[in-house]
């Protein structure tokens, strides 16, 4: 592909910086999650048209934007249904969600079972637990179809508890 | 047994950069500064932890790395993927508003996790992912 060394180091040096746009992405979608953020906005902060975005995105981190903001707002969801003092509904808007429909489906495909069950079964079970295992066994797995482990967020594998 | 961490590194893409990161928005102390061959080895650390450092390093320098190697190291870096350390401060808010006035990357405001751990997070100008719990 590349005609000379330096023009491979100038192809390089691009796709990094391309890289860098793609870590503000996923940054802004970790510190605002709970704003009413989607691709279209996400895109234009960093200049780019949503569709490669998407494109970009899932070839570096393994899901597409959309995917990783809404495992970032049912992770938060988790731990607000968790601790029990919020109705399902309140939560839904809490962490960013505009349609409650959306987020019950989208919880139960991560998590495996509705929102309001998984608020009944924390409340009974959930306090007996050490922090740090509720920590490790709580988090959504997103299983996909062309990769033989399941990941979160598009990262590696949790090797173990939570350290620290 | 008798053994402290003494030192730990963490890469850097532009020198200029994470020194201002580390020294100025951080307040850290610089210890060492080394060039050799054009590259930079800088050793940092609190003022008030004079046992315990961090060395900001060109990143892929051990010469036992092959090109394939230097290059993933390169995209996890722009990915962010690739280092991470945690820090404490017993002012979480106060050393969060102080961050993100010096225009640092901001991942995570201050939050209550579920797990216990009250913190925020930053990128470092290489794409280092930087914690801080609160411990009071």
């Amino acid at each position: 592909m590349t005609s000379s060394p330096d023009s491979g180091q100038r192809a390089l040096d691009q796709y990094l910086r391309d890289l860098a746009l793609l870590r503000q992405v996923r940054d802004r979608m970790d510190r605002e999650y709970a704003q009413p953020l989607d691709v279209e906005s996400l895109a234009r902060g960093v200049h780019m048209s949503a569709g490669h975005l998407s494109r970009q995105f899932k070839q570096a981190y393994g899901e597409s934007p959309y995917s990783y903001l809404m495992t970032r707002r049912i992770e938060r969801a988790m731990a607000l249904l968790r601790r029990g003092d919020l109705s399902v509904t309140e939560i839904c808007f809490k962490v960013g969600c505009s349609s409650l429909g959306t987020f019950s489906t989208r919880f139960t495909e991560l998590v495996g079972m509705p929102p309001s069950t998984y608020r009944e079964r924390a409340a009974e079970a959930g306090a007996e637990m050490p922090s740090c295992v509720v920590k490790q066994v709580t988090r959504p797995i997103r299983r996909t179809s062309d990769r033989a482990q399941s990941i979160r967020n598009g990262e590696a594998p949790i090797p173990g508890p939570h350290l620290a | 047994m008798d053994i402290t961490i003494h030192t730990t590194f963490l890469a850097h893409t532009d020198p200029e950069a994470s020194l201002a990161f580390y020294r100025d928005a951080l307040g850290f102390e610089v210890r060492n500064d080394v060039g050799y061959n054009g590259m930079r080895w800088i050793t940092v650390g609190p003022v008030e932890q004079p046992d315990m450092s961090i060395v900001l390093e060109p990143p892929a320098a051990d010469p036992g790395l092959s090109e394939d190697e230097r290059t993933t190291i390169a995209e996890m870096m722009a990915k962010g993927t690739y280092a991470r350390i945690i820090l404490a401060t017993p002012d979480l808010d106060a050393t969060f508003e102080r961050l993100e006035a010096t225009g640092a990357d901001v991942i995570q405001e201050p939050t209550d996790q579920p797990y216990g751990v009250r913190d925020c997070a930053f990128r470092d100008p290489a794409g280092n992912h930087i914690r801080i719990n609160e411990v009071r």
